[in-house]
Formats: structure tokens, C-alpha cells, sequence
């Protein structure tokens, strides 16, 4: 059970997709600018994590060596297809705010990447774990990244003002693109010094 | 000089990188050295400059609503496939990637041993469905997305050339440990955004 647990929360903190592997950072920027499209974006992620990790997971000792990667990119954009559908159907809102950037979810490297690297090694149900480990470790990331754009920004935190704009300019650097860039920086650096011990160079 | 203006806008303006954010993950992880870094612009730029009016004719003639008309069959006529754009244009961008890289192989030996390491990453780089994808959505003709694709490509490249000069220069400097190497990267990115901010508005002509 603990082992069970630590598939999921591992991703979440100490190997976080997002800042320890640089993975799927691509998509999960430009929908920041507000705390509420940055959660569906999140959530379709998720689902398009776990359900590719189940199928890839379910399809392991059938798909042959050479094609494997084919195969799980027509998994995955299956997938993504549904996703976006029922956005359309159901939050048409968002989903026009969110435009290309849910069909990118097929390039993120992190649906990739596990299904490369756990999935077709993995049963199905410890594969469906890793991928709300994954997909919760993203969020984590994108929300946190949201909060700080919006906050700043518009001085509002999911669309409820909480900066009087009597006193509190919002800056709109902030919600420009190199906001993102730095907060994500930053947010790399508190992960690196203060979550996690162990550090790994790079350059 | 409308086509000239959509050039300089995807280039400086509305970078794909720097303001969209596509094709990230290969930005990061290639710009240590400025070699590898002009190999992957340059094959971003060719792949991109194909895959667009490439997948604008595969939506045109094969997925919109409507587009079977040609065959002139009754059946297919009023056949909307636009659900499939996505995993057409992912399958499109795949294969064509292996089909350039056979080419260059074939024909241009020197060409091949600087780029070819890097032609298989760009399958997975969002940069490519992403041009692919903008094109779809703000309704480009052919010739608009060729000059479209090829200038993204164009931009793409001169950021991850910028940065790669960059890390290369403070390779040497003095940054705090848990901001060395991916943390600072983005903070470098950060920057040169708010210096490709300074282009914005620019147009050509009136």
C-alpha cells in the first residue's frame, strides 16, 4: 500500500514532471493567465494521462518493439480528440480560451514520456496511478503558476477580486508572456532549494 | 506587404516561442551548446516551412466540412471529418519527418550529418502541430501558410540561438546553486520576452 502511495505522491514534490524533468512545460504556460483555464487544462491533461497510461498498459506485450511509438501517439491523439469534444460540449467557454492549446496535450512530452517510460513496462492499475501522480504533479505547477500570474496581474484569484483595485494596480507584465517565464524560473529554484535535498547539475 | 507583415509578426511579434510558449521542451534541452542549437533551428525551420501548406491541403481537400466534394461522389459531399484534424495532422507531421530525413540522407550527405541526430526530435515538437494548428484557426490561405510556417520557423530558431549564445556566455557566472542550469534558462527566457515585447506594433507600409 505504501509503494502504491508513493507511485502517486512521488511525482507531486520530489520528482516533479515539470520541474526536475523539464517535461510538458510547452502547453502548460500559455494557459496561465487565468487560475480557471489553467484548472481545465490540468484536468484534461489528467485524464489524458491515466487513460493513455491504462491503454498503453493494457496493450504492452501486444505492441511490437518498432511501431511502439506510433502506436502510442494514435493513442494518445485519440484521446486528446475525445477531450477536446467534450470541452466543446460542455465548457464552450473555456475551450475557446484554451483554442490550440488542448490539441498540444499529443506533444506533450510528459503523456509521452510515461507512456515510454512506465507504461509499457507496468500492469494497468499501477499505470493508471502514475498517471494522477503525473498529471497532479503538472497541475501543481500550473495552478501555482496561474495563481501568482492572476493574482498579480488582475489582482483576482479564480475570477473573485481579492486586490482592491482601489490601492492595487495590477501589472500587466504579469500576464504578458514573460511573467510566466520568470514566476516558472522562480518556482524552479524555491522546488530545487527547498523541497528537494538532493540536487542534480545540469550545466 | 501583407505577406512581409505576417513574416515580421510571426518572427519578432507573436514569436512562437517567446509568446506562445510551442516547442519548449527541445528549446531547453538543446541550447547548451550553439551547434546543436543552429542544427535543430535550421531542421525546425525546414520541417515547418513542409508540414504547414502541407496539412492546410490534407484540412482543405480531406477533413473540413464539405472538402470530399471533389470526389464527386453524393455520399461524401457533405462529409464534416474535422474531427480527425489532430490525429491527421500529428500522423502527417510523423511521417513527413522520416520522409525528410530519408531525402537528406540520400541527397545531401552534409546536410545530413549536421541535422540528422535532430529530425526525429522535431516529431514531438509542439512547435510543429502548433503552426499547424494557428494556420487552422486563423483561416490562412496556401500562400499565407507557407510564409507563415517558414517564419515561425525562422523565429524559433533565432530564440533557441539567442539562448544557446547566451548560456554559452555565462557558462563561467557566479548563480545561485538551485537556479543553475533549467531555472535560470527560463529566467534568461523571461528576458529576451520582454525585449521581443519592444517589437510589438510594428507594421510595414500603412
Amino acid at each position: 500500500m505504501a509503494k502504491l502511495r508513493k507511485i502517486v505522491t512521488d511525482p507531486l514534490a520530489d520528482n516533479n514532471p515539470v520541474t526536475w524533468q523539464v517535461l510538458g512545460v510547452c502547453s502548460a504556460l500559455a494557459v496561465t493567465t487565468q487560475v480557471s483555464t489553467a484548472m481545465v487544462m490540468s484536468i484534461a491533461l489528467t485524464a489524458v494521462l491515466c487513460g493513455s497510461n491504462v491503454v498503453i498498459s493494457l496493450l504492452r506485450n501486444m505492441i511490437p518493439n518498432k511501431i511502439r511509438m506510433i502506436v502510442e501517439l494514435c493513442v494518445i491523439a485519440t484521446l486528446v480528440i475525445l477531450a477536446d469534444q467534450i470541452l466543446r460540449a460542455f465548457v464552450y467557454d473555456i475551450s475557446k480560451q484554451l483554442s490550440v492549446f488542448v490539441g498540444l496535450i499529443i506533444t506533450n512530452c510528459i503523456v509521452m514520456g510515461r507512456a515510454e517510460a512506465y507504461a509499457l513496462q507496468n500492469p494497468p492499475f499501477k499505470s493508471f496511478l502514475d498517471g494522477i501522480g503525473n498529471g497532479l504533479g503538472y497541475s501543481v505547477i500550473l495552478v501555482a503558476v496561474a495563481s501568482f500570474r492572476e493574482l498579480l496581474g488582475s489582482g483576482s484569484w479564480f475570477g473573485i477580486q481579492i486586490l482592491d483595485p482601489a490601492w492595487y494596480v495590477g501589472n500587466t507584465l504579469m500576464l504578458l508572456p514573460p511573467g510566466a517565464f520568470v514566476i516558472i524560473g522562480l518556482l524552479i529554484w524555491f522546488q530545487r532549494t527547498i523541497i528537494s535535498k538532493t540536487l542534480r547539475e545540469e550545466d | 506587404m501583407g505577406l512581409l507583415n505576417l513574416a515580421i509578426e510571426s518572427i519578432f511579434i507573436q514569436n512562437i516561442l517567446l509568446s506562445l510558449f510551442l516547442g519548449m521542451c527541445s528549446y531547453l534541452a538543446q541550447s547548451k551548446k550553439m551547434e546543436s542549437a543552429k542544427g535543430l533551428g535550421m531542421a525546425v525551420i525546414m520541417v515547418l516551412t513542409i508540414a504547414t501548406p502541407l496539412n492546410w491541403l490534407i484540412r482543405r481537400f480531406l477533413l473540413e466540412s464539405g472538402a470530399l466534394a471533389w470526389t464527386g461522389v453524393d455520399a461524401l459531399a457533405n462529409l464534416d471529418l474535422s474531427f480527425l484534424t489532430f490525429i491527421c495532422f500529428i500522423a502527417v507531421i510523423a511521417s513527413l519527418v522520416q520522409i525528410v530525413e530519408m531525402v537528406v540522407d540520400r541527397f545531401f550527405p552534409v546536410l545530413y550529418n549536421s541535422l540528422g541526430i535532430f529530425l526525429p526530435l522535431i516529431t514531438v515538437n509542439c512547435a510543429i502541430l502548433g503552426a499547424s494548428l494557428f494556420m487552422v484557426e486563423r483561416q490562412y490561405t496556401l500562400v499565407e501558410s507557407v510564409v507563415y510556417g517558414a517564419s515561425s520557423g525562422v523565429g524559433w530558431a533565432l530564440a533557441i540561438m539567442s539562448l544557446a549564445a547566451i548560456r554559452k556566455k555565462i557558462r563561467y557566472s557566479n548563480v545561485p546553486e538551485g537556479l543553475r542550469g533549467l531555472g535560470m534558462a527560463f529566467i534568461i527566457t523571461g528576458l529576451m520576452a520582454i525585449g521581443f515585447l519592444c517589437f510589438s506594433g510594428i507594421t510595414l507600409g500603412n
